[in-house]
């Protein structure tokens, strides 16, 4: 590896921290969507234990899956916006290390917090102790492919006006797979069965999504910079 | 050591320059003119490998940049019109960041050194509370870190200057050009660098 790979991935990695943290309501915002989307379920479907035990997975995962969208916005178009992103292209080293980078900022930034998070909101759906385990290690092989993925949308849209919208549009369909397997995981649990297999396949997501997500985000930005 | 042979550049369906041929050797500066839209930052962005032409190609030391990649982006400092400052930060920060991004180990010396020569050493506030001339300063400062044999890719670097800027920048220019480096700008103003006639590109209107 060359040398001034890491010290380059680092400063991206850090910057972009530092800005999250300059930047508290952005971080606040996505998480507090995770907490309020989440709980309006019991609200609207009532207490019922047994309903709830069965929903919760699901419904906690399409609630991480609609907050982590949130926040794509400022993965790159800021940077775009800027002149940053035209920086970070010409810097001496491959985009897509880079880019990785800025997704692992993002992901630590905001992914994170939801994964934590994710527990104490699944005491609400009276999951028991297994489940809640499962529950945070699903997220935490699960949210990071969503920063991947969501990358290479943000990267697609960057510069068009309606970003926002289309971003969730473009990447959703595509974190299927990442639902179904993360919510899988959890059902599995709470029915006393082995979650191995879902999070085997949630771990091999992970594995295709960090080897091929930075390369056509990178190819996006190269266009976009045209 | 730089060299565009050919060039061709067609934006949004208009052709921009066709068959244009410059060549920059080491301590030359390269002015290029022309009227707002002729296609000056578009040169400017192909010469760092942004844009692709739509023919031609610019060389390196004999090498095309498209196969050097890393080898030249290293040697490449860019000012684009666009700041490249986060408003978040403080001018220190940015430099710090920017130059590491930009694959340069600057000592904290160092950064303090390019920081005073363009007046923001006292400036630790937010870059979204300083003016626009001091968010120019702070990105312009970056060129006094980069590599002593390189090329500067300046594009309006003048632009919200005050007096006073504008001179630190012209010298930091001419002692790019004095230590073997070279300058392709553009720029509005009247600026005469001492020691040194710029050669031209003019782009028709």
């Amino acid at each position: 590896m060359n040398p001034g790979l890491l010290s380059t991935t680092c400063a991206v990695a850090s910057r972009d921290v530092l800005l999250a943290l300059r930047n508290k309501s952005d971080v606040a915002n996505t998480l507090l969507f995770f907490v309020i989307v989440a709980s309006l379920f019991p609200l609207s479907v009532g207490p019922e234990p047994a309903l709830l035990r069965t929903m919760g997975p699901g419904v906690l995962w399409v609630a991480a899956l609609l907050a982590s969208m949130l926040g794509l916005g400022r993965l790159l178009a800021a940077d775009y916006a800027d002149g940053t992103l035209e920086q970070i292209a010409l810097a001496p080293q491959p985009l897509g290390a880079l880019i990785t980078a800025k997704i692992a900022a993002h992901w630590l930034t905001s992914g994170l917090p939801l994964v934590l998070i994710a527990p104490l909101l699944g005491l609400q759906y009276d999951l028991a102790g297994e489940a809640l385990s499962i529950l945070l290690v699903s997220l935490l092989l699960g949210t990071p492919v969503l920063s991947l993925l969501g990358a290479i949308g943000a990267a697609l849209t960057l510069g068009l006006r309606a970003a926002n919208v289309l971003v969730p549009l473009l990447v959703l369909p595509l974190t299927v797979p990442v639902l179904i397997f993360g919510a899988g995981a959890v059902d599995a649990a709470a029915a006393g069965l082995s979650a191995a297999p879902h999070l085997s396949l949630l771990a091999a997501l992970l594995a295709l999504a960090v080897f091929f997500a930075p390369w056509a985000a990178a190819a996006a930005v190269r266009i976009a910079l045209e | 050591m730089l060299r565009g042979t050919g060039l061709e550049c067609t934006r949004g369906g208009r052709r921009l320059f066709s068959s244009l041929s410059f060549d920059l050797a080491a301590g030359a500066l390269l002015q290029v003119r022309g009227a707002n839209g002729s296609g000056k930052t578009s040169l400017l962005r192909i010469v760092c490998g942004l844009l692709t032409p739509d023919a031609g190609e610019i060389s390196w030391d004999g090498r095309g940049i498209s196969g050097l990649g890393e080898e030249y982006r290293a040697r490449l400092a860019y000012v684009g019109h666009l700041n490249a400052v986060k408003d978040e930060l403080d001018p220190g920060e940015n430099l710090r960041y920017s130059s590491q991004i930009a694959g340069v180990s600057a000592t904290a010396a160092e950064l303090d050194e390019a920081l005073r020569t363009f007046g923001l050493d006292r400036a630790r506030l937010p870059c979204k509370l300083l003016s626009q001339g001091q968010k120019r300063r702070a990105a312009l400062a970056r060129l006094k870190l980069s590599h002593p044999r390189s090329l500067w890719v300046l594009d309006e670097p003048f632009s919200a200057l005050d007096a006073e800027g504008v001179a630190v920048t012209r010298s930091l220019i001419e002692a790019q050009l004095a230590r073997g480096g070279a300058v392709m700008f553009t720029t509005h103003q009247d600026v005469a660098f001492a020691g040194h006639t710029p050669q031209r590109i003019e782009f028709p209107s």
